[in-house]
């Protein structure tokens, strides 16, 4: 940010952001259950709701199962619900999120990313979010908390828009970002809601016109009904892109699908989301300064997956080096993000050198020299066949 | 808080409406009880209704897909969560009218229709959030004491002795073991307005209950514990439905009483009390018990019944006779 900029903007930590965003969207219903880190989200918005400064229907739920049972029937109910919550909050969420989608509810929900048990964890790493890739919903990753406050408001206008009507789940890393205070630009209210102005579900749970919502569905009819969600989620990307671009517009604020930061003389790109990417955007001049030619492939939609983005940025380069905070046992890698790259690339017969590194699990520090020896590895661009287990002690 | 509304109250089942709002088509098993309750209960309600239903036999059964028996509108989303779910229901009602996205005139009332499997086992912690939170919602439960959507396995509803998929009778086990929830007496605890116990078998005092479980909607929530007579899982004639039930509250076995506002009554007194063997000998679950077991079986219910007049504080249940 510039000084100018920075001068605008207030201290808050990640979490505090989410909340922010979540009172400037004049959110309607809260429903939700304390779990670290994502607590002080919700701590923050019953502090708005308490003083007046958000008029909304707070929930207090018993679980998080039914923090976002509650937040599903009141969207379908024609109500703007918002619901937060991370690791083993999010697995209990599990069944509800594939119920969410599936009923098409335009809900958000936020994620501070954590490991999981067990051994029981309180600390970082994504494990919680890529357990539930295959959901159905969209997902976003922010890399600052400025991000995560400009994303959960594009969010609402994206899973709103009624072309498309998915949830959208927006992750950020648990401690690393959620509780760590950085400069924020917040809107106004009447700004946001401009921007994104509430839109109710379309056949929402109404008596002067009753539907029946969530039928049990025979096989002549199921298998419909799931492609047509495969359909809007692929369906979507254009409308978050356009969102992202009139939210630049509006707020002089945009991140584009994917990003890639001093790529173009990199001849090797890492690729990473969230807090890594954010640090490394800070060490890459001092490892540029090394003769590592090296830039940052950032991730921040991930599903719909912006395939065409990746190629386009890797096109020229040698290697990829994918880092994976999150584990996929016994998979050909072993880092799940790395699995889906080997995918598109021989989906689309790139010339690409995939590298496979897990690191971060459960929050092991992956300091200055750590991504100076990954940038230096990615370099190098050697093959490796095995993911490469980064700092861990065998 | 509003002033108490105008619901209905019958005296006879000719003053129900004629308008039916869960109309015939279902597939529910010929002979089931549950259509009896839901043609009722939604006779009761009216059509400015939400109902949300847990996974079970009435979900599966009057939704087919792309069928509807329900001409108000329905939600399912999953087995364990209708509690969580009708008060985000509710939350979004009350924070739509208050902000004026919704007409703040328009009386929207929530209803629960969930099995025992979904109440009083996986959905019980959603339950008592609800119930804690005092969600204007009332909650039916239609108690046919087991799985029976999955194949009559046994619940925390199921009573003592009855055989189900997963309590057999054999030398070793004799059906099942353990004895009955007291699920009313769970959702009592939780202090709210009204809690009552229902039979088909007594129209209008089922009716007037749910009447009146619609009516305390303006304090917190009411919760109603239907007996639901399963031809399928409890091996009868599909003609006997309603005499069974009948039998379950003459026997003593299921009393129907309420809770209203802390005070206990039970709604149907008898006073001479016919032996649970009648009860029991007109159900394949309860076939393998022997003389010795039904005579257990009615020590337990005369236990049962002796707690029920210490509650009435005087006797509303006589001895059999």
């Amino acid at each position: 940010m510039a000084l100018e900029t920075v001068k605008k903007a207030i201290p808050l930590s990640t979490n505090h952001a989410i909340a922010n965003a979540v009172k400037d969207l004049d959110v309607d219903v809260i429903s939700a259950y304390p779990i670290t880190p994502q607590t002080t989200v919700v701590e923050k918005i019953s502090e708005f709701i308490a003083k007046g400064e958000l008029d909304a229907e707070y929930i207090h739920v018993e679980s998080e199962h039914s923090a976002l049972s509650a937040a599903i029937s009141a969207s379908l109910t024609g109500a703007r619900a918002f619901t937060a919550t991370a690791s083993q909050g999010f697995a209990l969420m599990h069944e509800m999120l594939h119920i969410a989608s599936g009923l098409r509810a335009p809900l958000v929900m936020s994620v501070a990313m954590r490991s999981l048990s067990a051994p029981i964890s309180i600390w970082n790493d994504q494990s919680d979010l890529f357990n539930a890739r295959d959901s159905g919903w969209i997902i976003l990753f922010a890399h600052t908390a400025q991000e995560a406050y400009d994303t959960i408001i594009q969010a609402y206008k994206i899973a709103e828009d009624q072309n498309v009507l998915l949830p959208v789940m927006v992750g950020y890393d648990g401690y690393v970002m959620s509780h760590t205070i950085e400069p924020v630009i917040t809107e106004s209210r009447e700004k946001v809601i401009k921007f994104a102005p509430k839109k109710q579900y379309p056949y929402k749970l109404d008596p002067d016109k009753p539907v029946s919502i969530g039928a049990i569905t025979p096989p002549e009819y199921y298998y419909e009904f799931k492609y047509q969600q495969v359909n809007a989620v692929n369906n979507s990307l254009p409308t978050i892109e356009k969102v992202d671009e009139e939210f630049g517009k509006t707020f002089g604020r945009s991140y584009g699908l994917m990003e890639c930061y001093m790529c173009e003389d990199a001849e090797a790109l890492i690729m990473t989301n969230a807090s890594y990417a954010s640090t490394l955007k800070a060490f890459l001049p001092d490892i540029r300064k090394e003769g590592i030619k090296v830039g940052l492939l950032r991730v921040r939609l991930y599903r719909p997956f912006p395939l065409q983005k990746f190629i386009e940025y890797t096109s020229d380069k040698k290697t990829v080096l994918v880092i994976d905070r999150a584990i996929s046992y016994g998979a050909p890698f072993q880092g799940p993000l790395a699995n889906e790259i080997s995918g598109a690339i021989v989906r689309e017969g790139l010339k690409l050198n995939l590298i496979s590194v897990v690191a971060g699990i459960g929050q092991r520090t992956v300091e200055y020299e750590d991504f100076l020896a990954l940038a230096r590895l990615a370099y190098e661009g050697k093959k490796h066949k095995e993911t490469i287990f980064y700092g861990v002690r065998e | 808080m509003s002033e108490t509304k105008k619901v209905l109250r019958i005296k006879s089942l000719y003053d129900l409406p004629r308008e039916e709002l869960f109309i015939s088509g279902h597939g529910l098993c010929p002979g089931c009880t549950a259509g009896t309750i839901m043609r009722m209960l939604t006779k009761v309600t009216g059509k400015d209704t939400i109902v949300v239903n847990a996974t079970g036999c009435v979900e599966v059964s009057t939704t087919r897909y792309p069928y509807s028996n329900w001409l108000i509108p329905w939600l399912h989303s999953a087995f364990e969560n209708s509690g969580a779910s009708a008060s985000g229901i509710v939350a979004a009602i009350k924070a739509m009218k208050r902000k004026g996205i919704m007409d703040k005139d328009k009386d929207v009332k929530v209803v629960v229709v969930a099995g025992d499997g979904g109440t009083v086992d996986i959905g019980l912690q959603s339950l008592s959030g609800m119930l804690e939170r005092k969600d204007p919602v009332m909650y039916v439960l239609y108690d046919n004491e087991a799985y029976m959507n999955t194949g009559i396995q046994r619940s925390g509803s199921t009573p003592h002795g009855a055989w189900t998929t997963t309590t057999p009778a054999g030398k070793v086990w004799r059906g099942e073991w353990r004895d009955k929830k007291d699920i009313a007496g769970i959702a009592a605890a939780h202090h709210i307005p009204y809690v009552a116990t229902a039979n088909p078998a007594y129209p209008m005092d089922m009716i007037n209950k749910f009447a009146r479980g619609l009516e305390v909607l303006n304090e917190g929530p009411s919760f109603i514990q239907v007996l639901m007579a399963c031809t399928t899982g409890w091996r009868f004639d599909p003609a006997l439905g309603i005499t069974i039930s009948r039998l379950a509250t003459e026997t003593g076995i299921f009393p129907i009483y309420e809770i209203d506002h802390g005070n206990f009554r039970v709604t149907f007194p008898i006073m001479k009390r016919k032996p649970v063997k009648e009860y029991l000998k007109l159900q394949g679950r309860f076939a393998h018990l022997t003389d010795e077991e039904i005579n257990e079986i009615q020590k337990m219910v005369d236990q049962k019944v002796e707690t029920i007049n210490k509650m009435a504080g005087k006797t509303v249940i006589g001895p059999v006779g």
